[in-house]
Parts: structure tokens; sequence; C-alpha cells
């Protein structure tokens, strides 16, 4: 979900800049008050570790494959604040070496896949960990955290395209949610065998997560309020009375839609409407809910079936 | 190291790679600008930008089928989020004016990034006082990123010398036990690393 450039118009760039600024910022001063200086090298080795894991193709189905985005892992592995570096530096270099992603659009990006991503994911695991205890449970949560940030970014991605005029909302939230809680499964399954294997060979990575994992309350709720800023100036055109921003446009502008191209297909995800209700908005949400809630009852069995059966995995 | 393939054109020496680099991030960054300010019906500004782009990319001598190759593997993404554009009225315009605009902005960076090389981005980031943590941690990803694809490449070579037939499912555990300790030995690299930078003098 690398936007690239040309798709964001200048409002859209304005905005997504600054709060991907506030955030790394908020992160790096988080950072340089918890982070010991032995530990410096491991941030920059972390990202490299992400890079190149994003390199290892997953077989899926008839020849195509996944591959990791490592948000919520990088979270997990070494804190939130430490994975919004991580990430973002990620993203830095993916953009100005091999041109994946936008460099204008990078603060687009950073805010969609190391901010609400990556924080918001944390968010979640950092909320079922809470409830679920042990090993298992730390799997579980990353399994579901994991699910939820691809769906999120890929849910922010599209209100930035809508809120650019690019695609319409109607449209590009239900196909970018939608392809993407199938891709969100994909990286659920990835992100706990990865933990897995770590906790196989060196669980005491997992027990302590490495730069001291600290935040304050006051860095919660700011990461938390730029997120909500973002997403809810992003997601308010859509969400007013009137049913579709773009038909907003449509009659501000004067195109009227006589004139207009008939859509090439009236739906695209016929399926992703559930029957018997006719608000599409609605549906989307219904779908969107119960797909939540199958995500969760897998993350739970999908963490009983891989956790390493081991003496002392649940008295943490 | 067998992986700096990617921007090894980064190297060349031309007149446009002789440019100094802050120059070359502010023409980029205008040119990106200008292409996603351009109103829609000027079309002759988005040929006059093609046009520079092209001069630039035949003075800079790098191979025109390595920029044209690029340049198409990138564009499945590119028309991948256009598309979704065409559902809706007056799609067929935007889509096109999407296309022009992204295509343009690829073809700027694609050569800021194969006439500048990644170390002198990252010393104008450092004279632009961007936090020295973030330069840091740029600077370890760029050179450590070639080491780390090896190091994976070495350990899936030696599973696939020793699988012989495998279940998907165990696929997918043995790749990610593969990652796995690939982490693992990123951290361990990382405290050689610190001792090593200590040793050389490095300050916080």
């Amino acid at each position: 979900m690398h936007i690239p450039d040309g798709f964001l118009d200048a409002r859209t760039l304005t905005l997504t800049t600054g709060l991907s600024a506030t955030g790394i910022a908020l992160a790096l001063w988080n950072l340089r008050r918890i982070l010991p200086p032995r530990q410096i090298p491991l941030i920059g080795l972390t990202a490299a570790f992400v890079f190149a894991a994003q390199m290892v193709n997953f077989p899926v189905a008839g020849g195509t494959s996944g591959h990791l985005l490592g948000g919520v892992l990088a979270a997990v592995l070494v804190g939130p604040s430490a994975a919004v570096v991580v990430i973002t530096a990620v993203l830095i270099v993916q953009a100005f070496i091999f041109a994946d992603g936008g460099v204008l659009a990078l603060g687009a990006n950073i805010f969609n896949m190391a901010l609400v991503g990556t924080i918001g994911g944390y968010g979640i695991y950092w909320l079922v960990r809470h409830v679920v205890s042990g090993l298992r449970g730390q799997l579980m949560a990353a399994a579901f955290a994991a699910w939820c940030s691809v769906v999120l970014a890929a849910s922010s991605c599209a209100a930035q395209l809508a809120f650019s005029k690019t695609a319409a909302w109607g449209l590009v939230l239900p196909t970018m949610a939608g392809v993407h809680m199938l891709i969100g499964i994909g990286e659920a399954l990835i992100t706990t065998l990865v933990l897995v294997a770590i906790a196989q060979t060196r669980p005491e990575l997992l027990a302590e997560p490495l730069p001291v994992n600290g935040t304050h309350a006051f860095e919660r709720l700011a990461f938390g309020l730029l997120i909500a800023i973002g997403l809810s100036v992003f997601v308010s055109p859509f969400a007013s009375s009137k049913p579709d921003g773009l038909e907003h446009v449509a009659r501000v502008q004067q195109f009227e839609y006589k004139t207009a191209e008939k859509p090439i297909v009236p739906a695209p995800l016929p399926d992703y409407l559930l029957p018997g209700i006719r608000s599409p908005a609605l549906a989307t949400a219904l779908a969107g809910g119960l797909g939540t809630v199958l995500m969760f009852g897998f993350a739970f069995l999908l963490a009983r079936t891989v956790a390493p059966k081991q003496e002392g995995s649940n008295n943490r | 190291m067998h992986h700096d393939f990617i921007d090894r054109y980064s190297r060349l020496n031309s007149p446009v790679h002789r440019l100094p680099t802050g120059l070359k991030l502010i023409t980029a960054l205008a040119f990106l600008l200008a292409t996603i300010l351009l109103p829609a019906p000027w079309i002759g500004g988005f040929a006059l930008i093609a046009f520079i782009l092209l001069g630039l990319a035949a003075v800079s001598r790098i191979p025109p089928g390595f920029l044209a190759s690029r340049l198409l593997m990138l564009e499945p993404f590119v028309l991948g989020i256009a598309i979704l554009s065409l559902f809706q009225p007056g799609g067929g315009k935007i889509f096109f004016l999407l296309l022009v605009r992204s295509t343009l902005c690829l073809f700027s960076v694609l050569l800021l990034s194969n006439t500048t090389s990644f170390a002198d981005i990252l010393r104008v980031l450092k004279r632009c006082r961007i936090p020295g943590l973030l330069v840091t941690t740029l600077a370890l990803l760029y050179r450590y990123l070639f080491v780390l694809i090896d190091e994976l490449e070495r350990m899936q070579r030696a599973r696939a010398a020793r699988t012989f037939r495998s279940s998907r499912w165990k696929t997918w555990q043995v790749l990610a036990a593969i990652a796995g300790q690939l982490f693992v030995r990123s951290t361990e690299r990382a405290e050689r690393i610190y001792a090593a930078m200590c040793a050389r003098g490095w300050k916080a």
C-alpha cells in the first residue's frame, strides 16, 4: 500500500507531512529519554532486518506469494517508539533508493504504516496482552494486532486517496480494506511464526523487548491524539450527512451525471455486501466487524496451535 | 556483497553526478511539486517536464534500458491504485492524469536515486538538522541491508539443500524460522557494531 507520487493533492500532502513529522519527533524524543547508547545500533539493524525480512517470499497459492510488512513485529521486538523510527527508515530508503512509494507521499506513507499501522497495531497488542497472559497470550495478541494493523493502514490509505479525490470513497475503502483483510491473515501468520521461532531460540528477547519498553502516559496520549486527528480529518468529509463526498464535489464542480462516464463495473465486490441489508455503508461496516470477530477467534486458535510447549511459559 | 546492483549507477561519473547533492535534491523536489501542482489542461507543461527529464537522463550516461526497465517494473504498482479511480464519474480523465503525473514523478525519483549516492543524501540531511538518531538509523540500514540480505540468502540456500519435499505449512514455518534467526543474528551483530563504533571513538 505504498502510495506513489502523483496520487495525493497538495492539501493531503501538507497535512500528512505535518502529522508524520510530529509523530517521528515524538518517537525520537521518547527514545532519547529511554534508549541506552548501547542499543542505538540495534535500531538501525532492526530496520535492516525488517527490510530484508520483507524480501522473504511466502508461497500462497497458484504461484503467488506474500511477504511480511513488519510494523507489529518490530513494535513487539523493540518497542513502539523504536518501531516508528524503524518503519520510517525503511520507508525512506524504499522511496529514495527503490522508488517504491513516492518521495512527496512519504509523509502519507509514514502516517499510514509507521503511525497508524505500527502504533495502532501496538495499541491493540497491548490491550489483548493485558487480557490474555503467557506466551500464548503474547502470540495471540501479536497475530490479532498484525491483522488489525494491516487493515487500519489500508483504510487510512484509502481515506487519503478519497480525500485527494483520486478515487470515490464508497469504492476505495471497501476495496482496500477487503483486499487487506486477506493480506492481513498472511501478516498475522508470518508475524506469529517469526515470534515463535524467536521464542524457541532466544526466549529472553521476547520476555523483555530490547530498548526499554516504557512509554509515558503523556506519549501514549500524544500518539493516540495524533492518529485520531489525522484519521478524523481524512474521514470526516465522508461521514457527514451527505451520502458521498464525490457527489458533493460533483455538484460543486458542476459536472453532471448525464455527461459522466458510466462506471465500468457496477460493483467490484458484490459478495462483500451482506444479503438483506440495503445501505452499502452499513453492509461494509458489518462485514468489517464480522471479519474482525472471525480474526480474533483465528488468532486465538493460531496461538494455541503454534505456541511452543515448554515448561514455564505460563508464568509470565 | 552481491546486492549493490540496485543503485550501482549512482556512482557513475557524469556532469549530472558531479552536481552538488543539495542542488539535486532541491531540483528533484521542485520537479515533483511542479508535476503535482500543474493543472490538468496544461499538457504542454507536462511535456516540458518530460523533455527536461529525458535530457538530464541523456547527459547522466545511465543506460536508457536500465531506466526503462526500472520504470516498467514500478509501473504495475501505479496502475494498481490508478485503476481504482476509473470507477467514478469522469474517471477516464482522472485515470489518465494520474498515470502521467505518477510516471513523471517516478522518473524524477529514479534519476535522483541513480545520480546521487545515498551517503551524500544522508550528509545533506544531517546538515539540515534532521535528528542524529534517525540519520544514524538510516546509515546503518543502508550499510547493513545488503549484508543481511546475503545472510538471508545463505540461510535459504542451506535450507534448500537440506529439504527435499515439504508441505506448505512446513515451508511457512521454516521460512519464518529463518526470518526469526535473522533477527537474532541482527541483535548480536548490533552488539558487535556498538563495540566497534566505541573502539573508533564514537559518541552518542
